[in-house]
């Protein structure tokens, strides 16, 4: 029964899933304060390259070194958020061309490419990866054994960092204040909080989670490095939040939506569906503009959820 | 408002003359320095770096014919990208509607092999700038009818004309495949066109030198023209031209000429620049657009259509990118290869020809030789003694820094506690800053 099409495809929709998850949520707090960070795939790419190449450097109990990997993704990715949010917040400057320009400075052709050939990582599996555990004992258990109960560590974290964000968005006093300046940073500003911080801090947040999930291609997806190995998952993510509209709890249903799509072309082969590989490859990427259109027209044309303040930079003096 | 190290900005009340100067030439320098950094940690000598980098992509034997190359393809994909950001219409899919039109002017190509080549270079171009005028068609009205960001459907696909592409010469028997011999079979690749479908070129000899002066006497002389007219500085300009003039015709003579390649493809390049600028500066169209634009409440109360103006950006720019594509096709490659097209990134640093051109049509084309110079030299530097990706680090800092420095012309970056923010009392402020400095 666990090996039925049906959960195959929920359980690698959550494996595939998550890596788009964590870059989501990181995206979804930068543009909760008002800031749009399109540099995701060059952040992830980052946090992918250092994280693999932290594994293979240490040597140590392999949860220590993992441990490490995972903060040193995480510091990457916000190391690379801090030049965006430095030219866009400091110096207002266009978020978008910035953000592209990020993802070309950091991304395949960039940085973490060159890292990779720097420390010649290319073509080795990793030291040391993450493994899908057993938790309670359930992985045998039928339908939600695989899907809930036999997954990686980091798929466990993903879950305990959608209810946090989910709480601190909507339950705390910071929360409140991170979408007041993401809503209308003016009133926030003359309320005494201090924009310029809240948009610093929630963009660098937003690049350690990128960093993570690019983390998570390298050694948990497939543990390895490969330039450009993401694929594209960056800029999936940034459609993600668009889907969830700006909501971690439906972040978590979007992902795995797209990690069950991305997984679906393998799962479909290996039963003996015939259709040329590429059909399967660009199916995420057709659905991501489908779902796009579905979201943006029709029920919900008043962009639910999208922070007013969105892309747009706070200047005091025009207030 | 405290701000991390205290920084933030003031609006510079007069702009000093060296300033508009000092500006891209700061940028650059600091993208070289950032790109240094990056050098001297991973164990790289940055001096003999970017030296190398200056020879092999500027001055060596045959640099110039390659810059050209490269440089053609960035001109159609810098050209796009600006024809639609200058518009804020961010179509990222220059990559995309380069590959569709590589496809239909190879497809096109390869039926018309028996016609003359003037037939089949205008039937090329023309199949390109129909096939990316209907695969930007789908981000353009997506955009205008639903209100989908353009960002995400245009680069989404990106990846899709990439599979495409890809399927077409790995994993079908189509029309581009070729299947005469057992070893094709084996080894998937496109037909090759026949030797009346090569675009014509035609040779010169030029010194690097040359170029520079060409070049120099160009901005120069739109320096000098732009300061004319807004009738400052008259003399000073004319002064300055000349200036620029003698001291490059005395650097044309330090470098000896080399025999470059001009392919048709930049020629027609060119033309398109200057369509463009023509479009959108003296045209009801362009200047309907630029509101659309830059003020779209002020558009609709005029009464002028938003959707149209959408679709038509987005439908001129995939355009001008698919004939990129057609003359990747005809000047250079004659064959459909899906994974050369997809290791160039064309389309991506299009984007950045068009940011460092600052989305003007008439710099686009500087821009897009001097980063073709750059991405040869850095593809040649790559090997097993240096690291790949010295490109892309560079490309993005270039664009990073003029971002910077695009604003850092209109505003100083200024430490300490901002003053008030009532009018009168930013007056008061800074005449107290003036005495006592920054509290």
């Amino acid at each position: 029964m666990n090996r039925g099409i049906v959960v195959v495809t929920l359980a690698s929709a959550v494996f595939y899933g998550t890596p788009l998850l964590f870059a989501a949520l990181g995206e979804l707090l930068a543009e909760r304060s008002g800031v749009l960070n399109l540099g995701v795939e060059g952040m992830m790419l980052v946090g992918a390259v250092c994280g693999f190449w932290t594994v293979e450097r240490l040597s140590g109990p392999s949860p220590l070194v993992l441990l490490v990997a995972i903060l040193v993704a995480a510091l990457a990715g916000a190391a690379i958020a801090l030049i965006h949010a430095f030219i866009v917040v400091t110096l207002r400057a266009n978020q978008i061309v910035s953000g592209l320009a990020l993802t070309i400075f950091a991304g395949a052709t960039g940085l973490s490419t060159y890292l990779g050939d720097v420390g010649n990582l290319g073509g080795k599996p990793a030291a040391h990866a993450f493994h899908s555990i057993d938790v309670l004992g359930l992985a045998g258990a039928p339908v939600l054994g695989p899907v809930l109960f036999h997954q990686n560590v980091l798929v466990y974290i993903s879950w305990v960092l959608v209810a946090l964000v989910s709480f601190y968005l909507f339950r705390t006093r910071q929360g409140l204040h991170l979408r007041a300046v993401g809503e209308s940073p003016a009133a926030a500003d003359s309320l005494g909080i201090n924009v310029t911080r809240q948009r610093y801090v929630h963009t660098l947040a937003g690049g350690a989670l990128a960093g993570v999930g690019g983390a998570y291609f390298s050694l948990a997806l497939t543990p390895s490095w490969l330039p450009g190995m993401t694929g594209g998952a960056g800029w999936i993510a940034v459609a993600l939040v668009i889907f969830a509209f700006w909501q971690p709890a439906l972040t978590l249903v979007g992902a795995y939506f797209f990690g069950a799509l991305s997984s679906l072309g393998f799962n479909l082969q290996s039963r003996g569906v015939n259709l040329p590989p590429e059909v399967f490859s660009a199916l995420p990427y057709v659905l991501t503009i489908v779902v796009l259109v579905a979201v943006t027209s029709g029920w919900t044309k008043r962009r639910v959820g999208a922070p007013a303040a969105l892309g747009i930079p706070y200047v005091r003096e025009d207030r | 408002m405290r701000t991390p190290f205290g920084l933030h900005l003031e609006r510079r009340l007069t702009i000093p003359a060296w300033l508009p100067v000092a500006v891209p030439v700061g940028s650059m320098l600091a993208a070289l320095l950032i790109c240094g950094v990056i050098l001297i940690i991973t164990g790289h000598d940055p001096f003999s770096t970017y030296s190398t980098l200056f020879s092999q992509g500027f001055t060596g034997q045959g640099a110039m014919t390659s810059m050209l190359q490269t440089g053609t393809p960035l001109l159609f994909t810098g050209l796009a990208a600006a024809a639609a950001f200058r518009m804020r219409i961010f179509n990222i899919g220059g990559e995309g509607q380069l590959y569709i039109g590589a496809m239909a002017a190879s497809g096109v190509g390869l039926a018309l092999g028996g016609q003359p080549t003037g037939v089949i270079v205008v039937a090329m171009i023309a199949a390109a700038a129909l096939g990316g005028l209907l695969w930007a068609a789908i981000p353009g009205v997506l955009k205008a009818v639903t209100g989908t960001s353009e960002l995400i459907t245009s680069l989404m696909l990106n990846y899709v004309a990439g599979l495409l592409i890809t399927y077409l010469i790995y994993d079908s028997s189509s029309y581009w495949r070729d299947l005469s011999s057992f070893s094709a079979k084996q080894f998937p690749q496109g037909k090759t066109l026949s030797a009346n479908a090569g675009w014509p070129s035609t040779s010169t000899l030029l010194s690097p030198a040359t170029v520079l002066l060409i070049l120099v006497i160009a901005a120069a002389a739109a320096w000098g023209w732009r300061a004319w007219r807004s009738r400052q500085a008259g003399r000073k300009a004319i002064a300055v031209v000349l200036v620029a003039i003698v001291a490059s015709a005395a650097l044309a003579n330090a470098t000896p000429a080399q025999s470059v390649v001009l392919p048709l493809g930049f020629g027609v390049g060119l033309i398109a620049c200057i369509a463009v600028w023509v479009l959108y500066r003296e045209t009801r169209f362009g200047y309907e657009a630029r509101v659309v634009g830059d003020a779209p409440a002020a558009a609709r109360y005029a009464g002028i259509s938003q959707r149209r103006k959408i679709i038509a950006v987005m439908v001129i720019s995939g355009m001008i990118a698919a004939v990129g594509g057609a003359s990747q096709i005809g000047d250079f490659g004659h064959v459909l290869d899906p994974r050369g097209l997809q290791q160039q990134s064309l389309g991506y640093t299009g984007i950045v020809v068009a940011a460092l051109a600052r989305f003007h049509p008439l710099g686009v084309p500087v821009v897009a030789l001097v980063l073709g110079g750059l991405t040869n030299a850095g593809f040649s530097l790559q090997g097993p003694n240096f690291p790949s990706g010295l490109v892309g680090i560079l490309q993005g800092a270039l664009v990073l820094a003029t971002l910077a420095g695009t604003v850092l012309g209109q505003y100083s970056l200024r430490t300490g506690r901002r003053p008030v923010v009532e009018p009168e009392a930013i007056a008061e402020a800074s005449a107290v800053d003036a005495v006592l400095g920054p509290t």
